[in-house]
């Protein structure tokens, strides 16, 4: 700040030692604060590629036992020390799919609300909810979840819909099982509960950095909201649209203490919908404290395997954003 | 400025007293291991820093931690409820012994029974939880309850989630009880369930919260946590064929039938214990400690921290539901364990 001063100040003048002096501490300060701002960017590296070393080594016993195959095996017998994820990645993949596809639609509705159609008194509150929903901790979303939600989904939910599609041919068995409100589905539920204000926070936020220029020339044309949204505010954030919801199916597929209490913490395939499942979040939350010598091993091989599957997410998502980009010629 | 000056150096020299004197002082006993026991343990050291000021450290972080921890020698003693065996103890150079009892018991969720009232045999309990008895109207539990009338309803069967020192002592009564049982699944702190209906919840709250909300739910908790949040439990049919209701009375006298020498290391397993009062599914929680403890002034104070907890801690223990062990074994216990720790 000083040295900006300095320089301002400093007469125009060509040949001043002075000047050049200035000019040499400015360059030092300038490869200092390079240097400080990068090795606080390589800590985090170091960081992530710590995680992955030291998950990997401590997985490796379960590894080299079982290889590849423990990605499908369909197995967890802790006595007889015969483990797969199979299981586990199963209720992972399905409860955080079930999460997406509830709360995705909802999210993109609540932001086209407040960005578009919402009477400006109105924003502010519904925000300041929508972003308080956000702050409420998982454990509370579990609580609420096994305490209030489960025995009333049993109730007005599983029961009515397995009686009026649970004999029917080819979607019949979505339905099956106990109807005890617990289970992969109401982890789903739970979990779009959880992940919806901050997709909806995102998708907001987003929408309301497209230039008004645009979106009035679109009105201006005769445009409906839902031309305009389509033809002009989504084309235009479609990257941060695609960012948010990747934040909320992150935020679904390592969530723990909230799918524990309403998944049903089984080691069994879900046959249904309805049947009880585990992730590798809640396994691994579940099992830890008391697992000893191999366990603790196959527990690390799923914790590596979530780590790649969020990666492996992650990554698709950036190359189906490049795609399309390089499809509109940016 | 100068005030404030001095404020802040009387603030460091008293900070810095406490600390030399807390240092100098307690040396405060380290412990870590099983949850079941931690209530009376936390009770007990409570009461023991008030007489003593020498305090207890115990982290509740399960047994199997527990004795992680003791071999890692980060602790002066490791408790465990699943005893570790004999050749391990002998090649670790540690020692073991009971410090507490308690018992699991199951819990259920169907109307129409007062407490204790419905009554369960071994070898149905282990048929309703391998999934083989599904339903409440099963002709096998009805035999067992006359004159009462059982719903036609499908039985959840509710786990613990979580590794557990009460999984393994409810499992390792299945095991004692049914063949089947012990052929197909086993014991352990963690178990393949193989019921089709079963689910689990974390902790015995969360096992407690699904079976008082899931009708026709069928689960297992310490007792200590049923007695207190009034859970329906079972009656259960012992070794010698009576019906008993858990108790610190029926504990006790299972406790009382064991041979407690008869096993290496006194790892007696204390489920279906013979007597006609016993309830057979009561379990002791286990401490470990090195014959050749590192520091041997810890060790030594842990030693009378339980000769005070065994002999003053009685009423504690009964007021949280617990059973002391009888003073013929606390005796036996340290001349023929404790005696084998150097000092």
């Amino acid at each position: 700040m000083e040295s900006t001063m300095d320089s301002q100040t400093m007469p125009a003048e060509t040949g001043n030692p002075n000047m050049a002096a200035v000019a040499r501490r400015q360059r030092w300060q300038d490869i200092a604060f390079h240097r400080i701002t990068q090795s606080f960017s390589l800590l985090v590296l170091i960081a992530l590629v710590g995680i992955i070393a030291s998950l990997f080594i401590n997985a490796w016993p379960a590894f080299h036992k079982f290889g590849v195959n423990f990605i499908w095996r369909v197995e967890w017998d802790v006595v007889n020390e015969e483990f797969g994820a199979a299981i586990a990645i199963t209720g992972t993949l399905l409860s955080a799919g079930i999460a997406m596809l509830i709360a995705v639609p909802l999210a993109f509705g609540i932001a086209l609300f407040l960005t578009e159609t919402c009477p400006v008194w109105l924003r502010r509150p519904l925000g300041t909810a929508i972003e308080l929903l956000a702050a409420v901790p998982s454990i509370i979303y579990g609580m609420f979840g096994l305490f209030v939600f489960a025995p009333l989904f049993a109730d007005y939910f599983q029961m009515p819909v397995q009686q009026l599609i649970g004999s029917m041919p080819l979607i019949g068995w979505l339905v099956g099982g106990a109807t005890n409100g617990i289970g992969i589905l109401a982890a789903g539920i739970i979990l779009a509960f959880m992940v919806l204000p901050f997709v909806a926070a995102v998708m907001r936020d987003v929408f309301a950095i497209v230039p008004p220029i645009l979106r009035e020339s679109a009105y201006g044309l005769g445009c409906t909201t839902w031309e305009v949204v389509r033809g002009v505010v989504l084309p235009y954030t479609q990257k941060g649209v695609i960012g948010g919801v990747m934040l909320g199916l992150g935020r679904a597929l390592g969530e723990t203490m909230a799918v524990t209490f309403v998944i049903g913490n089984a080691q069994r395939m879900p046959s249904s919908l309805f049947s009880p499942g585990t992730s590798i979040a809640s396994t691994l939350a579940n099992e830890f404290g008391e697992a000893v010598d191999f366990h603790v091993a196959t527990l690390f091989a799923l914790a590596f395997l979530l780590f790649v599957i969020t990666f492996v997410v992650l990554a698709a998502a950036k190359i189906l954003l490049m795609r399309a980009e390089r499809a509109k010629g940016f | 400025m100068n005030t404030k000056r001095t404020l802040l150096k009387t603030v460091a020299a008293a900070a810095f007293a406490t600390l030399a004197m807390g240092s100098a002082l307690a040396a405060d006993i380290t412990g870590a291991g099983a949850t079941f026991p931690f209530p009376v343990y936390a009770k007990w050291a409570e009461a023991y820093k008030k007489e003593t000021g020498i305090g207890l450290n115990y982290q509740s972080i399960g047994s199997s931690g527990g004795i992680r921890q003791i071999r890692a020698k980060t602790v002066a003693f490791g408790a465990t409820d699943a005893p570790v065996a004999g050749d391990a103890l002998d090649k670790d150079g540690m020692v073991q012994f009971p410090a507490i009892i308690g018992g699991t018991v199951p819990i259920f969720n169907v109307a129409g029974f007062a407490q204790g009232e419905m009554r369960m045999t071994g070898p149905v309990l282990a048929e309703i939880f391998m999934g083989t008895v599904s339903k409440w109207n099963d002709p096998k539990i009805a035999a067992l309850n006359p004159g009462k009338t059982l719903p036609d309803q499908v039985i959840t069967v509710v786990h613990r989630a979580d590794g557990s020192g009460t999984t393994f002592n409810w499992t390792d009564y299945l095991s004692a009880v049914s063949k089947p049982w012990a052929d197909t699944v086993g014991k352990g702190a963690a178990v393949k369930w193989p019921a089709n209906t079963s689910i689990g919840g974390k902790g015995n709250e969360g096992v407690a919260a699904t079976v008082t909300r899931i009708k026709g739910s069928v689960g297992y908790v310490e007792y200590a946590f049923a007695k207190k949040n009034n859970i329906a439990y079972m009656a259960l049919q012992n070794k010698d064929g009576k019906f008993v209701r858990p108790d610190d009375k029926t504990f006790a006298a299972a406790a009382a039938g064991v041979d407690w020498f008869g096993v290496p290391g006194m790892g007696v397993s204390m489920v279906n214990a013979a007597g006609a009062d016993s309830w057979p599914v009561s379990t002791a929680s286990f401490i470990l400690m090195y014959k050749n403890p590192d520091d041997k002034a810890q060790s030594a104070e842990v030693l009378k921290f339980f000769d005070w907890a065994f002999k003053n801690g009685k009423t504690m223990a009964l007021e949280l539901d617990y059973v002391p062990l009888p003073a013929k074994l606390t005796a036996d216990i340290q001349s023929k364990v404790w005696s084998q720790i150097a000092k």
